[in-house]
């Protein structure tokens, strides 16, 4: 049982960082195509405010602060009952909102499965393409280093 | 005495409204666009998005609009900005050797995990202008080389091993970072709080004094051990998940500057570190903030404290370019009734001073006018 629970809450966390790293034009467009309900109940925001982002001393070292970003959150609670969360960088309060909605439905076990595939594995499919695309672009720049013979032999 | 005068109010509304008509410029160019801003003028995103302590790019694009492209005012805007958000609490400290790496260079080691990757830099081009880029040309995609994703520990990892490198910086145990956005200032300071003020400083103002200790003041032999650019996780810690809430990744440049030591009474020969971490793709920013912080730590290492870039105090109260703007801008704002005062104590001075000089000739006028 509990490393059933350990098992969902990695997947539920894995859900809204897909969320948070996704845009608000994805979230809305691949929602629409799902048809997944938007009715829940706002229980806090959508509102922005601003978390301070922390490094640390020479990369692995003690904590220091480096700057603020701008951030998003809201709470949801479905007519189920279910009550979701978004926390996400940006302003995009109708992103959000839905992602706090797509946690809650996330958290319904009659919903899961329509929520993973419908909405995050498309948008995980194109991060990770994304993200592929990028890595591959800079491993072209890779220095390839070659030693000159200098000399008879 | 204050005295209040009125009576700007027309001059100071149709000021602005000529500064919106000048921001506009020609209307028959077309408007910027935010996001066309954000992707073609992107490391200018990156400044204000750094020296604004703000990460946010459209509103760092907003701001350079506002501005008419005046860096420090689009600064200024972000920070004043910033003030009107409430605050949500402070990330999970980041992980940059988890970083989604763009770029990733060593100075020190030509072979290393990972490798040395260029990634989009201004490196090796010949600063030659492009007549090219100003008919909008198309541009090809980068090219892609298909290899196995790769782990890319740290370099001073790697330098670690020998023990010849002092350690990533620890702070006591029961150390809480501290914030100069809550607590003012003060000296001497530890150094997670100046490596906050560096990261917002000004990168202009925070180069000079580390092209000073280059050229021989405060000389600390720097190399550049690593610099890496690329995303990083952000994750916030809140009371009503079970776990770390995702936020998304944001963009940061990180510098490892090692510095060779000969020693002194407080520590053996090692090599030493200077640590750079800003907001976007900002390396040469984040090399001079490696090079000060670095200097900054003169009396951790013994060192004497001979040049500017050693004094804690004079660096760290005047990188701010905020508060620098503020204090010499202010200066052309009124100040009538001040320099009446100054002009009349001067008067006074100066008629005492030709008294004291030439009482005969203080006499001579005397008589005249009799």
């Amino acid at each position: 049982m509990r490393g059933q629970e350990a098992r969902d809450q990695t997947e539920r966390k894995a859900a809204m960082a897909t969320l948070a790293q996704s845009s608000g034009d994805d979230i809305v467009r691949l929602w629409n195509e799902a048809g997944l309900p938007s009715q829940a109940e706002l229980l806090r925001g959508p509102e922005t405010g601003l978390v301070t982002l922390r490094g640390r001393i020479g990369g692995g070292g003690a904590p220091f602060n480096v700057g603020e970003a701008t951030v998003t959150r809201a709470t949801v609670r479905l007519p189920s009952g279910q009550v979701g969360h978004c926390y996400a960088l940006g302003r995009d309060k109708q992103k959000a909102k839905l992602a706090a909605i797509a946690d809650a439905l996330w958290q319904d076990p009659a919903r899961r499965a329509e929520v993973e595939a419908r909405l995050i594995a498309p948008l995980r499919s194109a991060l990770t393409t994304a993200h592929e695309k990028r890595r591959g672009e800079t491993a072209a720049t890779k220095v390839d280093f070659f030693t000159m013979v200098r000399g008879e032999d | 005495m204050y005295v209040a005068v009125k009576g700007g109010e027309a001059a100071i509304a149709n000021a602005h409204s000529l500064l919106a008509d000048r921001r506009r410029g020609d209307r028959s160019v077309p408007a910027l666009r935010l996001d066309q801003i954000v992707e073609q003028l992107a490391l200018g995103v990156d400044r204000v998005m750094s020296e604004g302590s703000l990460y946010d790019r459209e509103l760092a694009a907003l701001a350079i609009v506002q501005a008419r492209g005046d860096m420090i005012e689009a600064i200024f805007l972000v920070r004043a900005y910033r003030t009107t958000l409430p605050r949500f609490g402070y990330s999970k400290a980041i992980d940059t050797s988890a970083m989604r790496v763009e770029r990733r260079v060593s100075a020190t080691y030509k072979d290393l995990p990972g490798g040395q990757l260029l990634g989009p830099t201004f490196d090796y081009t010949h600063r030659l202008l492009d007549p090219e880029l100003a008919g909008g040309t198309d541009v090809a995609e980068p090219l892609r080389r298909d290899t196995e994703a790769q782990a890319m520990p740290r370099v001073s990892a790697i330098l670690a091993r020998e023990g010849l490198i002092e350690p990533d910086g620890e702070m006591p145990q029961d150390h809480v970072p501290g914030d100069i956005t809550r607590e003012p200032l003060e000296f001497p300071m530890a150094r997670d709080i100046r490596l906050q003020a560096l990261s917002r400083g000004d990168e202009g103002f925070l180069l000079a004094l580390g092209y000073s200790t280059q050229r021989g003041y405060a000389r600390n032999h720097p190399f550049v051990g690593e610099i890496r650019i690329g995303e990083v996780e952000l994750e916030l810690d809140v009371p009503e998940l079970p776990f770390a809430a995702p936020l998304g990744a944001v963009r940061v440049t990180e510098c490892q500057m090692v510095n060779q030591f000969k020693g002194s009474a407080k520590a053996p020969p090692q090599f030493t570190r200077g640590y750079g971490l800003v907001f976007g793709q900002s390396e040469r920013k984040a090399m001079a903030m490696a090079l000060c912080d670095r200097a900054l730590r003169a009396r951790e290492f013994g060192e004497d404290v001979v040049a500017a870039a050693q004094d804690e105090e004079f660096v760290i109260s005047h990188s701010d370019n905020v508060q620098a703007t503020g204090f010499v801008e202010h200066l052309k704002l009124p100040h009538y009734v001040d320099f009446q005062a100054e002009l009349d104590l001067v008067r006074r001075m100066r008629a005492e001073y030709e008294a004291r000089e030439s009482p005969a000739k203080v006499e001579e006028k005397r008589q005249a006018a009799e």
